[in-house]
């Protein structure tokens, strides 16, 4: 099912969780909804489900308008971070819910009912546990139960709130795989919301950055990696290093130094920052494209050699290498290096903290929503 | 070999045979000691005599009457208290913490005042009373009157037992109950009643155990006629003041047993419908 979001407003109180969001969802598509505590993820979420209501604005699936529909009746499957099985029923109960709760004349038989329940537990792999309460499954297990109810009213689309946020690293990464096979399998259009962007760019056909309430960027996992369209998405999606740059005509020079690291810049002359990830610095020799820094420690963290140095100008940098690489051998504490950028982004100049640094919650949400946000 | 067994029973919580033997202590001076008095007493009756007390019409009725009495009330706060406990775990309100503080009223009331109030109130002249009498409805002076006293001491228990379980029920449960398309009467009765329905048996076995021997409250409103609005306890207290102590612990013996076995059955209840979700989460 197709899904547009036109001009979704919502407020808490004083407290603007949503200003303003458009979104389409093609037919079939996995997509992920990413960002930072209090950046107004799961409320469109809760929104597009018919959880909340929007205070303006479209949600159309397909080409009914649902902004005013109550969930029950907008047929959406919809997954919690905690599961929110019915504890007193048993795993088969729980998924036949959805079917025995239709009125009469759409409910299928009870055989039939059940038939399909075991069927989606097959789906889930929990053949064989359909007599077992939610108490004495894993959590991994519950989630894959809950996960089977949702579909068993044969939603128009699946919606997931932090589906693995409440399980730990291992059984996560398993799921995730998982969840992304059986989403080929079934083909129904899903959106998950997550603040992990490992997650979202593993996962997701597309992601969507959000932030304060509006959406930053939509695109693929390379498109959101590779071109951030924001000092935001960039710093989001990965450890930043940020330094002061300045264009001169068409040059891009970087802290202060006299060979410019680009020759053919768009923007206009004036201050810029220069946004690059520790991995993608490398050592070059002294007087190519790049600047200088004087290495501070150095700390093997597993496969990857993270140092911390700074530069020329006095700004604190991270850089990151294969533990195997060439680099490691220059990469000693004291030593005077220069390093080039691989990969890098350039953004206006901006004063910072106000969306270079991340706000763990914002502050003036109201208590309801920052309870969300932590859980 | 000793060494072995001492390490096998170490815990990291210290104090178990000092506290086990405080509560032991505890339990019996207070409890089973006092208890096992009024049965040796009411042995002194012998087999015969025990039962000839026991068995008059008299006490029959008085039995029944409280125990009957004291379940209907503990039914009826079975009902209404959830409802209660859910108005004030879902919904705000002005005066929401006024009348969550006079939910606690029974417990806190003296009972005798208690009693007073309601026989002021459903007396044949009084504010209730009055409009029930032209209808043939006598609560004063009737066994429906001791009802009505044994629902109000209840109500507390239930409300307060239930309620935490309300708030731990979490509000996503409602919420996946609706996204699967369940509308507000299946979300209530096949998802929330369960979710609640072992701290309601709890509720229901405190106020029932409250009311069977509650005293102060019922004995205005009773009426006190013998055979129709006579408690058991007011029937031992009668059987004390004519000093047949024996006759008075043979009454109180047939309502522990009668007590203990009631509250053995809905513990066995409560069991069955715990086992359902036996752990948390």
């Amino acid at each position: 099912m197709e899904i547009k979001v036109r001009g979704i407003h919502k407020a808490f109180g004083s407290f603007p969780a949503l200003g303003g969001v458009d979104l389409d969802i093609a037919s079939g598509e996995l997509v992920a909804l990413l960002g930072p505590s209090g950046s107004g993820k799961t409320t469109l979420l809760r929104v597009i489900a018919g959880l909340e209501f929007p205070d303006r604005g479209a949600i159309v699936f397909g080409e009914e308008d649902m902004a005013g529909r109550p969930i029950r009746e907008r047929r959406v499957g919809f997954v919690f971070q905690h599961y929110a099985l019915f504890k007193h029923m048993t795993v088969l109960d729980n998924v036949a819910f959805g079917l025995r709760v239709r009125e009469r004349r759409e409910r299928p038989p009870e055989a039939l009912i059940r038939e399909r329940a075991r069927e989606l537990l097959e789906l889930v792999q929990l053949g064989g546990l359909d007599q077992r309460y939610p108490a004495q499954l894993s959590g991994g297990q519950r989630q894959r139960v809950a996960l089977a109810r949702a579909l068993a009213i044969e939603p128009r689309v699946l919606l997931l709130d932090e589906p693995f946020g409440a399980l730990d690293a291992k059984v996560r990464k398993d799921l995730r795989r998982w969840l992304r096979q059986l989403h080929d399998k079934t083909g129904v259009t899903t959106i998950f919301v997550t603040h992990d962007q490992e997650e979202a760019l593993e996962l997701a056909d597309r992601v969507v950055v959000m932030n304060r309430g509006r959406i930053e960027q939509v695109g693929t996992t390379d498109e959101v990696y590779e071109q951030p369209a924001t000092p935001f998405v960039f710093d989001f999606l990965g450890n930043t290093n940020v330094l002061p740059g300045e264009v001169r005509g068409r040059e891009v020079y970087v802290d202060g130094q006299d060979t410019p690291i680009v020759t053919a810049s768009l923007h206009g002359s004036g201050p810029v920052d220069v946004y690059v990830r520790p991995g993608d610095l490398r050592v070059t020799e002294p007087g190519a494209p790049g600047f200088d820094a004087v290495i501070r420690s150095t700390q093997r963290t597993g496969p990857i050699l993270r140092c911390e140095a700074v530069t020329a100008s006095g700004q604190a940098i991270e850089i990151e290498v294969p533990h195997l690489h060439y680099d490691t051998q220059t990469l000693r504490p004291q030593q005077h290096v220069r390093l080039r950028l691989n990969q890098f982004s350039v953004f206006p100049r901006q004063t910072r903290n106000r969306d270079g640094t991340l706000p763990d919650v914002v502050p003036n949400a109201p208590a309801e929503y920052r309870a969300r946000g932590r859980a | 070999m000793s060494a072995i067994v001492r390490s096998r029973t170490r815990t990291v919580i210290p104090g178990f045979g000092l506290t086990l033997g405080y509560t032991l202590l505890y339990l019996s001076l207070l409890v089973l000691i006092p208890l096992a008095g009024v049965f040796v007493h009411a042995a002194g009756l012998g087999a015969e005599g025990y039962w000839h007390v026991v068995s008059s019409p008299r006490v029959l009725a008085a039995l029944k009457l409280s125990f009957g009495a004291a379940l209907a009330g503990a039914a009826i706060n079975a009902v209404f208290g959830p409802l209660i406990a859910w108005v004030f775990v879902r919904y705000e309100f002005p005066g929401k913490r006024f009348f969550d503080a006079v939910i606690d009223l029974p417990f806190a009331l003296p009972t005798a005042v208690a009693g007073i109030a309601l026989t002021a109130l459903y007396a044949g002249n009084g504010w209730i009373g009055q409009y029930l009498e032209p209808l043939g409805i006598k609560v004063a002076y009737t066994p429906l009157g001791i009802i009505i006293a044994c629902t109000f001491i209840g109500l507390p228990f239930v409300v307060r037992t239930v309620q935490p379980v309300l708030q731990d029920a979490e509000k996503e449960l409602e919420e996946a109950a609706a996204s699967l398309g369940a509308n507000r009467w299946q979300t209530v009765t096949r998802v929330i009643l369960p979710t609640v329905l072992p701290a309601a048996l709890t509720g229901f076995a405190l106020a029932f155990a409250r009311a069977v021997g509650e005293y102060g409250s019922v004995i205005f409103i009773a009426g006190n006629l013998p055979m129709v609005s006579e408690i058991a306890p007011l029937l031992i207290i009668i059987k004390l003041e004519e000093f047949d102590y024996a006759g008075a612990t043979a009454v109180a013996s047939a309502m522990l047993i009668l007590s203990f076995a009631l509250l053995l059955v809905i513990n066995g209840l409560q069991a069955w419908a715990r086992r359902r979700h036996a752990h948390v989460r």
